[in-house]
């Protein structure tokens, strides 16, 4: 495959930055998106130019590193993570444009490298329970009824890599934050800190500058693995029990 | 907690939502009061005087529509204050576009910002038109609010004005009914038809409703 990329290139956080054009051939269709950039970028070191920075880690779609936001779409065309996404959903002469999750909480390092610490912090907030360290416990010590269980196990899927954000028109961070508070406020291990979770966590998200929610729905479009966007209802529910609580005192 | 809940962009939302709610409630009322105008003069004069005597002997004339006028300006103010600060707030968080752009949403949700304001501004002109008679079209005379209604309707802007607005108001409805059960935490995956389905036939005969009036007055069967 020939393809035309367009791919978003700014120095550093404080420079302009702006679109460049880049010719590739020779691309397989079994390739990964970032097996095709990775080929770009061995083209770029060898005529000395400067190579395109994105992120990745696992590339098996389960570490929630790679970002980018493809032809308008977070993660690109198929419901999953950048790194599993092959060159066969696109189609030999396309042009691709190549841009970084764009929201002011997520400020570009380099490319199409955005800094997602704020998502460290809103986990830092609440997204974590008390819990004694040492061996793992009995599995049956605390019981979790079926439908709870696979809740939680829905929400828990969340790899954190921000798509949510990168679709949301308004740069929301509510469905990475609903799926982190739900995950731990559905499980009997989470029960303790079930309102002062839910009240950080939302706190944190709002402190980090992330927009809030319009029920615009892109975000659960985007979620490679398909966080629900009830996840967000769930929340506020959880919000405003906690919110009752804490004004009972 | 009113600190709390007024500083938090899920608390703002869920004064959106209750203010929403409050405003649409009235509206159901408004709508079905409105339609009292196909069955006369008489009828909907009364109507509209009975309107200040609800509550009688306990509430004094016109005090519980003083009261629903109350409760309606706060609904509208937090409402518009919210919006407007949560828009404001969404802007800033989104500061640079994506040059590949994709517009996605449904009309009814990319309109909310401006069919909202498109509202307020036709609240303040159906006031002055109608409750207050200020830039009412000849001459406006209250406890006649059959001819003052005939009177607005017989011009063209009044009509455009009117009917631009209800069907603001009803796509307004189609998307804020349903994210107001999300805000307030009552959708569900299982209750999300039902939901859809009563905001689009709230949605729907809010508008039919609305806009029978002008269309009446129009076509020569309320004159
Ligand atoms: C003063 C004029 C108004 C303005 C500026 C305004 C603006 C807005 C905005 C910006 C939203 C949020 C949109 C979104 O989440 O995407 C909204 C939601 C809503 N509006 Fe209005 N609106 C106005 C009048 C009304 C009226 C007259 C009603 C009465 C039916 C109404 C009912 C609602 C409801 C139920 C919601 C949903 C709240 C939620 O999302 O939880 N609005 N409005
Ligand atoms: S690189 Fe780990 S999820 Fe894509």
């Amino acid at each position: 495959m020939k393809l035309t990329l367009r791919v978003w290139r700014q120095r550093n956080a404080d420079a302009e930055g702006a679109m460049s054009t880049y010719e590739v051939d020779g691309i397989s269709q079994d390739m990964s998106f970032l097996e095709m950039l990775d080929t770009l970028n061995e083209e770029l070191i060898l005529t000395g130019e400067d190579p395109v920075a994105f992120d990745h880690d696992c590339r098996e779609g389960i570490c929630g590193a790679c970002s980018l936001v493809i032809n308008g779409d977070a993660h690109g065309p198929e419901r999953t993570t950048t790194c599993q996404l092959h060159m066969r959903s696109f189609r030999d002469g396309d042009t691709i444009d190549i841009e970084p999750w764009r929201a002011s909480a997520f400020p570009v390092v380099k490319d199409l490298v955005v800094d997602r610490s704020a998502f460290d912090r809103i986990i830092q907030a609440g997204g974590y329970i008390t819990a004694p360290t040492g061996a793992a416990p009995e599995a049956h010590a605390t019981p979790v009824p079926k439908p709870d269980a696979d809740l939680a196990f829905e929400h828990a899927e969340c790899i954190g890599c921000g798509a949510c954000v990168a679709a949301c028109p308004n740069g929301a961070a509510m469905l990475f934050t609903s799926a982190k508070v739900n995950h731990l406020n559905v499980l009997p291990q989470g029960a303790p800190e079930r309102e002062t979770r839910v009240l950080d966590m939302v706190g944190q998200m709002d402190a980090e500058g992330f927009g809030g929610c319009t029920l615009a729905g892109e975000c659960a479009t985007a979620c490679p693995k398909g966080i629900p966007l009830f996840s967000i209802t769930s929340m506020n529910k959880e919000w405003l029990r906690a919110t009752r609580r804490a004004a009972k005192g | 907690m009113a600190r709390t809940v007024w500083d938090s962009t899920v608390g703002k939302k869920t004064v959106m939502a209750v203010s929403g709610l409050v405003m649409l409630l009235y509206l159901v009322a408004h709508m079905i009061g409105n339609l009292k105008i196909f069955f006369g003069t008489e009828e909907f004069n009364h109507y509209a005087h009975w309107l200040r005597t609800v509550g009688e002997p306990f509430m004094h004339y016109e005090w519980t529509l003083w009261l629903i006028r109350v409760v309606l300006v706060v609904a509208v103010v937090a409402h518009a204050v919210s919006a407007y600060q949560l828009s404001r707030r969404d802007i800033r968080a989104r500061p640079s576009k994506y040059v590949h752009r994709k517009k996605r949403a449904d009309y009814a949700t990319r309109t909310m910002r401006w069919g909202g304001v498109i509202l307020g501004l036709f609240i303040v002109w159906h006031i002055l038109d109608l409750t207050t008679g200020t830039v009412h079209p000849g001459g406006f005379e209250s406890g006649k609010p059959y001819q003052n209604v005939v009177d607005t309707f017989s011009t063209w802007y009044g009509n455009a004005v009117y009917i631009a607005a209800v069907l603001a108001l009803g796509l307004h409805i189609r998307h804020g009914f349903w994210s107001a059960a999300q805000t307030l935490g009552a959708g569900s995956r299982t209750r999300d038809r039902a939901l859809k389905t009563t905001a689009n036939v709230l949605a729907l005969l809010l508008t039919i409703g609305f806009v029978a009036v002008p269309v009446g007055v129009m076509t020569g069967v309320v004159s």
